[in-house]
């Protein structure tokens, strides 16, 4: 009942296209992002609030991201990646419960 | 926007697209939607399919269930924009705006279903503390949503979790009440697609 449905494998393919396709943000700089882990400042206070508390942001991180180095197609990328990191995390926490919900159920 | 590209960095043929979409439909293209034409191969294809499996994909949830959810764990996050577009595709999908009020202001006593509303109430702790436990999954399913229709509700909380995130991040900028409502018919129309 809890086999890989339509919308997980849709979701799936988004996760793998921003991790792993061709990006102008290096993999290793995504992979980062996505976990919300191992950035070096000033990005890795940006990342985190696009986790976190993304009504936060404000122009002066995105200034500061820019400041460092950082072009805006990078920035667009590693935001991205945060977001759907920290959605995804979210999901696999839902399916994890529904998952021994379920098992619990059937083993009464 | 907050980033230029996302303002200006669209090709020539889609800048045209968006001043058809303004001269046709009378409102400017809403930032969301603008935002899955910046580069789509790296994010705007791979969401708009994701998204529209999950909101109008096969689901024992209707279409209106689906979009008050997405009203929901926005307001939970407290995005503006997301809170906007769905509150008003819920009311037109539903034909019934007091009900998606009233599920906002306050879950608890909103006129829904119970299995509409332990679902909402489990969507809206895992946006608000990021874990469920397998308690309020047992509480959830003892309400007699399915399982199917537990991950279908997992899957629009994933997407509106990406989109409010990005919907803050990049700074959307807010719709009128007008423009509002006429993304919402757009998107009962059309889906995400």
């Amino acid at each position: 009942m809890l086999d890989e449905d339509k919308k997980r494998a849709a979701h799936r393919a988004l996760v793998d296209r921003v991790l792993h396709g061709e990006g102008r943000a290096s993999a290793e700089q995504r992979a980062r992002a996505f976990s919300n882990d191992g950035l070096a400042p000033p990005l890795d206070a940006l990342i985190d609030k696009v986790a976190d508390r993304p009504a936060q942001v404000t122009d002066a991180d995105l200034a500061a991201a820019k400041a460092s180095g950082c072009t805006e197609d990078q920035i667009f990328e590693l935001v991205i990646c945060a977001a759907v990191g920290q959605a995804t995390r979210l999901y696999e926490a839902g399916l994890a419960a529904l998952a021994e919900a379920t098992a619990t159920g059937e083993a009464q | 926007m907050r980033l230029d590209v996302l303002n200006h960095g669209y090709r020539p043929a889609t800048k045209l697209l968006f001043a058809l979409i303004r001269l046709v439909s009378g409102h400017p293209v809403p930032d969301a939607a603008k935002l899955v034409f910046y580069r789509p191969d790296f994010y705007g294809n791979a969401a708009k399919e994701f998204t529209h499996e999950a909101m109008r994909g096969e689901s024992a949830w209707s279409v209106g269930d689906r979009e008050l959810m997405a009203a929901y764990v926005s307001k939970v996050n407290g995005t503006a924009f997301c809170i906007g577009a769905h509150t008003a595709t819920a009311g037109q999908a539903y034909q019934d705006k007091p009900k998606v009020s009233a599920v906002l202001a306050d879950l608890e006593s909103a006129p829904i279903a119970e299995p509409l509303r332990v679902t909402l109430r489990m969507l809206g702790k895992l946006t608000r503390e990021g874990k469920v436990g397998v308690e309020d999954m047992r509480e959830v399913l003892a309400a007699g949503v399915s399982p199917q229709q537990v991950q279908d509700a997992l899957a629009v909380c994933a997407a509106f979790n990406t989109t409010d995130r990005l919907a803050d991040a990049f700074g959307f900028e807010l719709l009128s009440s007008e423009g509002f409502e006429a993304g919402a018919k757009y998107l009962l129309k059309r889906g995400y697609r």
